[in-house]
């Protein structure tokens, strides 16, 4: 396959995420059709045997992640992917892999809902993403690409962060970014053996070691309880170390957008067009939506900033500006489109100028 | 050690813990089987099982080898994820009827059909026993479970699954044995059989399955000394024990 020998190369957000996965190590790709995420198990099935990996075409999403739950707990970095009616059924699988603390890869490539909704380009996944889409309180990382090489670095970054912190990662991707071709420059190819004794994992009891229980049951008074107490701590720390967001002209800006994904895309041009046109905008992406970063948007509220949130759902995101606003009140405006709709720049732009005028 | 001297002792593999399992419960006696064939071919290094949910929810608890944990009837697969990583381990999922016959029919099967190569052990007690006696696809027609008060009816709750017959028709699957907790003999046979499920694993890479018809005492409503007549009067017939596919002659 061409990507493999090449570094600098055109494909889709999709293929890039997987090849992202495999040159971060990623061994194991479970996974199961649906657009608009095809070409990630297509890629992979070719792609895996290529470098002594494994590629299983599940009979269901369910068993995707469950594959993915008994090859992570054996020690391999392995990595599922799915849209919309699929990300549904693996968040059993998920939420299970959250409470077993194990590393995981997860790609979303949204697409519309509810229900069989349509393929096309949607980002009404967001609190299923971010709130856990699954049973019981537990967190996944989630990150949000905006372009095909942000997609390919943040899935060749993914497993780190899901061992550094025991934690499934979630890429939040959607329809437009995952089909699109832009070029990328392919990261190296980490030097990971196929599966990892860490020190958790299963690898037989050798050598009269302690057996190793990979679990999330916790059934005697106050276990659970202790344990939930660790995973929030856990979780508290990383909302300390991980938030990751990206500026555009949001320095003076009055008035700071916030977008992520495709909508932030289009938002980018809108807010750089109301620049031209003398209104002081500036956009603030984030790329982890959970820990979602309030610094930037909590430093812009003090400068007297006001915000215009942009999504491609009723206001999900919102909800999390809200949060990261709070104790520090400001305007705050949505504009959304949902269902296929995908916002245009002109749009973005007139809500801007509308805004200004105010 | 010789089979008269393991019956003597607790097996090494076999925690010093006391179980969670009712009197007469079927459940106890596997994982004592298991125990005593991990301390007989010395494979606690090499061994990985899989806890299902259901009232074995706590295999762990008893057997003294890395296990894993799954989500209800997802444990075939989350067996075969383990054993696409690490090949070279002995793997297998142990489970029972609710997990593996109603809300798991779709793991089992395609694990089955494509070959995975670990070993099952499925427990069929013809209840849900971890949740309170509930009707599962294997109670048996007539049989008063706490959802089918009046004995359950084959029109519109259906007749009894036969897991190892149905698997059987499936062209990948080298090994499958339905056995029986009861007389010594039979449990001896159960032994045997998941020695040799674990045999085809190891030498022939494929994929087996080991059916134990169980006792579940509590929700059967009977005394544990009763338990095994039971499942000779009520079970046997629907579920006929004995080598139902074997293609490693
Ligand atoms: C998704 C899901 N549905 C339902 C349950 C509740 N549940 C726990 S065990 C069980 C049935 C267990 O029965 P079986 O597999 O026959 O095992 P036994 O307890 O009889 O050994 C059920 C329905 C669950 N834990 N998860
Ligand atoms: S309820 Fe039945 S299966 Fe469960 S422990 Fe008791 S006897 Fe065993």
């Amino acid at each position: 396959m061409a990507v493999k020998t090449q570094e600098k190369v055109l494909v889709t957000g999709n293929v890039a995420a997987a090849e992202g996965a495999v040159r971060a190590g990623c061994r194991f790709y479970f996974g199961y059709p649906i657009t608009p995420q095809n070409d990630v198990p297509e890629y992979m099935s070719a792609r895996m045997p290529e470098v002594g990996g494994t590629f299983v075409q599940a009979e269901s999403e369910l068993a995707a992640i469950s594959l993915v739950h008994g090859a992570a707990a054996a020690g391999a970095r392995a990595m599922t992917s799915s849209s919309g009616p699929g990300l549904s059924l693996k968040q059993e699988g998920i939420s299970y892999l959250a409470g077993s603390e194990l590393p995981a890869l997860i790609l979303n490539v949204q697409r519309g809902g509810p229900g069989l909704g349509d393929v096309r380009c949607a980002q009404g996944d967001y609190f299923q993403a971010t709130r856990g889409g699954g049973h019981g309180d537990y967190r996944l990382i989630v990150l949000a690409p905006h372009t095909v090489q942000e997609t390919c670095d943040l899935a060749h970054e993914a497993f780190d962060l899901a061992e550094t912190w025991r934690c499934p990662v979630l890429i939040l991707s959607d329809q437009q970014l995952g089909q699109m071709m832009e070029p990328v420059r392919l990261p190296t190819m980490k030097d990971v053996p196929r599966v990892q004794d860490h020190p958790w994992a299963l690898t037989g009891a050798a050598g009269g070691r302690e057996r190793r229980i990979v679990k999330s049951f916790y059934w005697r008074p106050g276990e659970l309880e202790g344990f939930n107490q660790r995973l929030r701590a856990k979780y508290e720390t990383m909302e300390n170390e991980l938030p990751r967001w990206e500026e555009d002209a949001a320095d003076d800006a009055e008035i700071i957008l916030v977008a992520y994904g495709t909508s932030a895309r289009i938002t980018r041009d809108a807010t750089r067009a109301a620049r031209d046109a003398g209104i002081k905008a500036g956009l603030v992406r984030p790329i982890t939506l959970w820990p979602f970063p309030a610094e930037p948007l909590v430093a812009a509220a003090k400068r007297g900033a006001r915000f215009l949130v942009v999504e491609m759902s009723w206001g999900q995101m919102i909800e999390d500006v809200k949060l990261a606003l709070y104790g520090h009140p400001a305007p705050l405006d949505l504009y959304w489109r949902a269902g296929g709709g995908v916002p245009t720049v002109h749009e973005v732009a007139e809500q801007i100028q509308r805004i200004a005028r105010e | 050690m010789t089979q008269a001297a393991m019956k003597l002792g607790r097996p090494k593999a076999l925690l010093d813990n006391r179980t969670h399992y009712c009197p007469g419960c079927g459940h106890g006696v596997v994982h004592r089987i298991l125990a005593e064939i991990i301390d007989e071919w010395d494979i606690r290094d090499s061994c990985i099982g899989m806890a299902p949910v259901g009232c074995a929810v706590l295999a762990y608890q008893y057997l003294d080898i890395d296990m894993c944990e799954a989500a209800h009837g997802r444990t075939p697969e989350v067996a075969a994820g383990v054993k696409r990583a690490r090949p070279d381990k002995l793997v297998f999922s142990y489970q029972g009827d609710g997990d593996l016959a109603a809300i798991g029919t779709n793991e089992i099967v395609h694990v089955a059909n494509r070959g995975e190569p670990i070993s099952v052990i499925f427990i069929n007690n013809a209840v849900y026993g971890m949740t309170g006696g509930q009707m599962a696809p294997t109670t048996v027609p007539g049989q008063k479970t706490t959802t089918s008060p009046k004995g359950r009816s084959i029109t519109g709750e259906g007749y009894p699954l036969r897991v190892c017959e149905l698997l059987a028709t499936l062209e990948q699957p080298a090994y499958i044995e339905r056995c029986v907790i009861g007389t010594p003999n039979k449990i001896r046979r159960t032994k045997n059989a998941i020695k040799k499920s674990f045999r085809v694993q190891r030498d022939l890479k494929a994929f087996s399955l080991v059916e134990v018809l169980s006792p579940c005492p509590t929700y059967w409503r009977v005394p544990p000394t009763k338990a095994a007549e039971y499942i000779e009067t009520y079970m046997e017939e629907i579920f006929p024990p004995g080598i139902i596919k074997d293609t490693t002659k």
